[in-house]
């Protein structure tokens, strides 16, 4: 093949790919950056350049301060947790225990379950009155508590149902990792009268360590990505208690159909993202290699 | 008394207990969810023996949306991405892989943009393209932001890596263009990334809500899950017997593909993820 071929044969190869992911990432990306500036058209009067009015007018509204802290606390409740349980689960079934294979299908089929189909069933869980959380509770003794409508429990059962749902994808990853581990350090620990604590804590948990940071990013971007339940369960209530960053660019873009001031919190969404990827370029991944 | 190997059998049996436990606690949102559909409704949070079966949840939820119609345009959804993406992202990954074109490592950093501001993010924007294009409440408009995707091409450029040049250069010795040689070289023996790539895709785009519901509003483009989304807030908003079997009926279709496939399922999903 001539030099001149392999220019346009490589190009045309890829030209389909390059032209949706232009028009359907890049674009908008800068798309977003740049309608940030504009006021939101209306009828009868055209989108005009605002300069920061936009940043300004989301520096001043609460809504989005609160939207951030509660994306912040809504990363900092289900990761940690779902990392750990994903962890304590991929171990529990890598040995050989009683029913293996139910237990992992078990764990597992959460995953499975769209979003907002796992949303209903736990919405009905948590119903005043009604719900099987309130039947429990009332066993119990305890008094009539309304889960989802208080302002103090709504983002924890959020948090739960997110939990519920991906401890069991994350344990898929480590399960992998885990039978990557030779069982001859295992024996060699077990000689040497090691705990299984001691031999996790010094073998296996830094073994794990690449699958940790991939499983963090990703569970990170979904932190920030996935508000299906929120529209089924919460609609960011009460009084935005369980408002995440993406479900208030959906409200305000599509419910307010304020598309301008919705680019500008896309931005926000836009930089954290791009902030996450470099962090991981740069600072996560030499850190992890050379453990 | 006790030795070391009694010490170990209790640990076994405390851990094997454990994990049935966690086992038990997990899957019970899920088993809840079927008593429900399965029973009248006065037995929905009553759990007795003798409680009678029923198929009536399943009928009326039929009944009162047309999932019919939504089953046929989510099955038309998902099918459409995954063959654009299988056929775009193979593309673009032979190129990737075996072509020296200018501008190839920006281009593919470029690529790799999408791997982090996905679609799902981009709302605002591709609305406003849709807008534009005038598809919107259309099934293609709720695809096309996903049919080129940098996940599917990472993974198969990385796996035509692997496989040796000699193969290409016979074929291509033999008189096979360079299309010939990817459809009958590249693609049979990337096969495995292939199913893992698409069982992974299907079970993303079926559950997919959030783009979807912003794009459609009529019941002719309306996936599964913005079905039973907008059955379940509207006035059904008491019967729970009856949106959890519309739940499970939305569900289920994937659900007992995985049951079945579950080896597949899962194999694919640590597949596509260690990459």
């Amino acid at each position: 093949m001539s030099r001149l071929s392999v220019h346009i044969h490589g190009w045309l190869l890829l030209l389909p790919a390059a032209v949706l992911l232009v028009a359907f990432t890049h674009y908008p990306t800068a798309a977003t950056f740049f309608h940030s500036f504009f006021s939101t058209p209306k009828p009868g009067r055209s989108a005009v350049y605002v300069g920061l009015d936009n940043y300004r007018a989301m520096f001043d509204d609460p809504v989005f301060w609160q939207s951030l802290a509660n994306n912040v606390w809504f990363a900092l409740g289900t990761i940690p947790a779902s990392i750990a349980l994903a962890i304590l689960m991929a171990v529990l079934v890598n040995r050989k225990l009683a029913g293996r294979g139910f237990l992992r299908l078990a764990y597992f089929t959460p995953t499975m379950l769209p979003m907002i189909a796992v949303a209903n069933i736990w919405l009905f869980f948590y119903t005043p009155q009604y719900g099987l959380l309130e039947q429990l509770s009332g066993l119990l003794g305890l008094p009539s508590h309304n889960w989802l409508g208080s302002r103090d429990t709504a983002l924890a059962c959020v948090i739960v149902v997110t939990i519920w749902k991906e401890a069991g994808f994350f344990m898929i990853f480590y399960l992998a990792a885990l039978q990557q581990v030779p069982p001859s350090l295992a024996e060699a620990a077990a000689i040497e009268g090691a705990s299984r604590w001691y031999f996790f804590r010094r073998v296996t948990w830094p073994l794990l360590a690449p699958t940790t940071l991939f499983v963090l990013v990703n569970a990170v971007i979904n932190s920030f990505r996935l508000v299906d339940h929120i529209i089924v369960m919460t609609r960011g209530g009460p009084d935005n208690a369980t408002s995440l960053l993406l479900f208030y660019i959906y409200e305000v873009g599509f419910k307010f159909w304020d598309l301008a001031y919705a680019a500008a919190l896309t931005m926000v969404l836009l930089v954290i993202l791009a902030g996450l990827a470099i962090g991981q370029f740069v600072f996560l991944e030499r850190r992890v290699h050379y453990q | 008394m006790n030795g070391p190997h009694e010490r170990r059998d209790l640990a076994h049996a405390l851990e094997t207990a454990g994990a049935w436990l966690l086992a038990i606690l997990w899957i019970s949102p899920l088993a809840y969810a079927v008593w429900t559909a399965f029973h009248p409704a006065e037995f929905s949070v009553r759990f007795t023996l003798d409680a009678p079966l029923t198929l009536q949840n399943f009928a009326n939820a039929w009944q009162a949306a047309p999932f019919a119609r939504y089953l046929v345009n989510t099955v038309a959804l998902v099918t459409m991405i995954l063959v654009a993406q299988l056929v775009i992202g193979t593309l673009a990954a032979y190129a990737f892989a075996r072509y020296a074109f200018f501008g190839r490592d920006v281009v593919f950093i470029l690529v790799l943009v999408q791997l982090m501001i996905m679609p799902d993010v981009l709302i605002v924007e591709n609305y406003r393209t849709m807008s534009a294009l005038g598809i919107l409440d259309s099934i293609p408009a709720i695809g096309l932001p996903y049919m080129a995707s940098a996940f599917g091409i990472f993974l198969l450029r990385q796996t035509f890596k692997t496989i040796p040049r000699e193969l290409d250069e016979a074929a291509r010795v033999e008189g096979a263009g360079a299309l010939e040689v990817l459809w009958k070289v590249y693609v049979p023996l990337a096969r495995p990334v292939y199913v893992a790539y698409g069982l992974v895709s299907v079970s993303y785009h079926w559950n997919n809500f959030l783009w979807p519901i912003i794009v459609t509003n009529t019941v002719g483009s309306r996936p599964l899950t913005v079905g039973l989304q907008v059955f379940s807030s509207t006035d059904q908003g008491i019967d729970w017997s009856i949106i959890t079997a519309a739940t499970l009926m939305t569900s289920a279709p994937l659900l007992v593909a995985f049951l079945l496939f579950q080896r597949q399922f899962v194999q694919s999903f640590m597949r596509a993820g260690i990459r």
